[in-house]
């Protein structure tokens, strides 16, 4: 569908190592990594996302999470949250 | 006193054992009875030496302790006589004596114990199955209440909504209808729909961070140098847009969404005769400049477009083969919802230019287009189809020609470009192949109001002033730009810029500034406020070889222009501080804003112009 094909672009973008779509219950149902990092990162980066999540909304309840950036030394992942599924990409970045 | 004290309590006495005594006072009545009884008991059983003896001796103690000397005396003579003695003593006092020793051991104690079979201990348990236990947690946080609440609330609605009277069941069971139609297609697609909002969402957050610092000059970089330039400025290129299957198109047409800024609309086609490929239609929005949002495509290049200001969903487009079609945004296909034909009166040239009209007294979408047959036609949307009304037929003054069979043949000129007043509704421009201008009413179909001596080529763009109304431009293929005011038949200004000029367009935040684009590849800025005479600002903006520059568009909101070249490629823009000059507060001045001071600024400049003109 059109949604492959975004997903497509994005992976093939510069500078972008890897996406992963994860379901509801955290388990990933598409991914661009070998087995063990995806389970790894899509362990720890559920729980973050339900944990900012949670965050956002307590303060505010009509308020919701629209996406999260996390920047380190080396990397930068990106995650979008949504009801049903979150995505994730993980781009690596040149200063 | 020496003697021992019994004291009958003591506090701290502790008794460790108490034994109740039973024995009998012998003078006592009870002790009496017991004693007769007892000795009854001795007659019937004669033996007891024992007793006897012992009772013997017993005596013999006693009484040798009365007579201790004279048994002692006697004793010393022999046992034997003792013994006599004793034993005749002995048989006077028995009775009594028996009777006694009765009494003192009146209890025979005698242990008998048995024991019972104790039965082998067994044990026995038994379980019953454990109920089925689940550990169930959860926070009760903020949200989940008011998720909770949100909930009830449209259980609520809904129950309400049922309860109403059944007089408006029709309408209601539509609107369900629609409703569950578009739900059970949300839930349907919902993994999808959430996916693609997301994957949409992250393409952009991919490309903000790939093109992070042009999205920074974007917002924030403002050139420092302008200020020692000298009132020149620059245009500070930014994103580029392009995509692969227009590489060998021509950019035709630019417009930008009346609704989100930052989206707009690229027209791919031919300017080439010779070589007529297909067309394209892009939409792109300045968050992605990797990949447009919308494409269409379609069989023949596509000359022009424009986006209707109160639907800005809907696109109408003109075609190299004079079609015209009308494509919705908001559907899925990517082939036109409307298109005329040659059955409904489509032009028999390219149509150069379309413009949305204001809905007409049905409430019918309407648009006007302008062709090189020389019709402008008027086409209206009713029912579902494209309706055509022919307006107005250039017809070029003076070359009515003889035709066979004595029929007079008009010979229309070639409309390429139009423009419609933005305050008289009726009011608008035409400018045509040979170089005229012609101001035409809709009212009037035949005839023009008034004619314009504009150009030595054919006019490529007409446009009037956003601010002042009487005041329009035009640019042709003969170099130059032209700036007139339409109740004056000759032009204001005239500008000469070296190469065919491809587009001009007015700046949507300023009444003296514009923009004109050269096939040659510059780009130039004037500012009539500023510099009557010189732009601001000439920048190549495109290579010079091979490439021509074919449109230009300003943003409304952003300080953006956008050019189309003929290689397919969209450059954006950015215009520095010293083109967009605003008119500078006098000290004590208020800054006034609005289209009243455009108006003025431009009005004291034509004055100066006109000026002399008039007393020459």
């Amino acid at each position: 569908a059109e949604v492959e094909e975004i997903l497509k672009r994005i992976q093939a973008h510069r500078g972008v190592i890897a996406t992963m779509v994860i379901n509801a219950e955290g388990i990933p149902v598409r991914t661009t990594l070998d087995n063990s990092t995806t389970v790894q990162y899509t362990g720890l980066l559920h729980q973050l996302t339900m944990k900012a999540r949670s965050t956002v909304r307590d303060i505010d309840p009509q308020n919701d999470l629209t996406f999260l950036r996390i920047r380190s030394k080396k990397h930068e992942i990106m995650i979008i949250p949504g009801n049903t599924s979150i995505k994730i990409t993980i781009e690596l970045y040149v200063l | 006193e020496r003697a021992y004290k019994p004291v009958s309590y003591v506090d701290q006495m502790a008794i460790h054992f108490t034994l109740n005594g039973n024995m009998i006072l012998k003078d006592s009545d009870e002790g009496r009875r017991q004693s007769i009884r007892l000795s009854t008991a001795a007659e019937k059983t004669p033996v007891e030496t024992s007793a006897v003896t012992s009772e013997e001796e017993e005596i013999k103690d006693e009484e040798s302790t009365g007579d201790t000397e004279a048994a002692g005396a006697e004793e010393a003579e022999g046992p034997g006589a003792v013994e006599a003695a004793e034993a005749a003593e002995a048989e006077e006092p028995p009775p009594p004596r028996v009777k006694e020793q009765k009494l003192a051991n009146q209890f025979n104690f005698i242990e008998r114990a048995s024991r019972t079979l104790n039965n082998p201990m067994r044990e026995r348990a038994s379980q019953s199955e454990p109920t089925p236990r689940k550990t169930f947690s959860a926070t009760a946080n903020q949200w989940k209440i008011y998720d909770a609440y949100v909930e009830e609330l449209q259980k609520m609605e809904r129950s309400k909504e049922k309860e109403k009277p059944k007089a408006q069941i029709a309408k209601r069971e539509e609107e369900k209808k629609k409703g569950r139609k578009l739900t059970t297609l949300e839930l349907q697609s919902d993994d999808i729909n959430k996916i693609s909002k997301a994957a949409k969402i992250m393409e952009r957050m991919v490309n903000q961070n790939t093109f992070d610092d042009i999205a920074q000059d974007f917002k924030y970089f403002e050139d420092a140098s302008d200020e020692y330039r000298d009132q020149q400025g620059t245009l500070l290129p930014l994103w580029k847009f392009q995509y692969e299957k227009t590489k060998r198109l021509a950019v035709t047409a630019i417009s930008w969404n009346p609704k989100y800024k930052d989206l707009f609309a690229v027209g791919y086609g031919s300017y080439d005769f010779m070589k007529q490929g297909q067309g394209m239609l892009l939409l792109y929005t300045m968050k992605n400049p990797s990949f447009p949002e919308y494409v269409f495509s379609s069989e023949t290049g596509i000359m022009c477009l424009d986006f209707h200001n109160d639907h800005p969903y809907l696109v109408a487009v003109g075609f190299y083969d004079g079609n015209v079609a009308i494509y919705n945004l908001k559907k899925a296909t990517s082939q036109p919802s409307y298109k005329s034909s040659a059955k409904s009166g489509k032009h028999t040239e390219p149509v150069w230019q379309v413009k949305w009209q204001k809905d007409d007294m049905d409430n019918n979408l309407n648009f006007f287009s302008v062709s090189s047959d020389g019709r402008i036609v008027s086409w209206t949307l009713v029912k579902n189809e494209l309706v055509h009304t022919d307006v107005i037929k250039l017809s070029v003054e003076g070359t009515t020609m003889q035709g066979p069979e004595g029929l007079q043949l008009q010979t229309f000129g070639c409309g390429t470009s139009f423009d419609f007043h933005k305050k008289i509704d009726y009011l608008f421009l035409v400018g045509t192949e040979e170089g005229k201008i012609y101001k035409c009413s809709k009212c009037y179909s035949s005839q023009f109001l008034d004619v314009f001596e504009a150009h030595h080529m054919a006019v490529d763009s007409v446009s009037w002033n956003p601010y002042h109304l009487k005041v329009f431009i035009s640019c042709s293929s003969d170099w130059t730009v032209k700036i007139w005011d339409h109740t004056i038949k000759t032009p204001m200004f005239i500008y000469d810029l070296n190469s065919a000029v491809g587009d001009v367009a007015w700046s949507p935040y300023s009444s003296t500034v514009f923009a004109a684009v050269t096939t040659d590849g510059k780009a130039h800025v004037f500012d009539l406020n500023i510099n009557k005479y010189e732009a601001l600002c000439t920048q190549l903006v495109v290579s010079k070889k091979k490439n021509k520059i074919t449109h230009i568009q300003f943003n409304p909101v952003y300080p953006i222009v956008i050019i189309g070249d003929e290689r397919g490629h969209v450059t954006s823009l950015k215009l520095s501080p010293n083109l967009r000059r605003m008119p500078k507060a006098k000290k004590g001045q208020e800054v006034k804003k609005g289209p009243e001071v455009e108006i003025a600024k431009l009005d004291k400049l034509l004055s100066l112009v006109r000026e002399p003109e008039s007393q020459a």
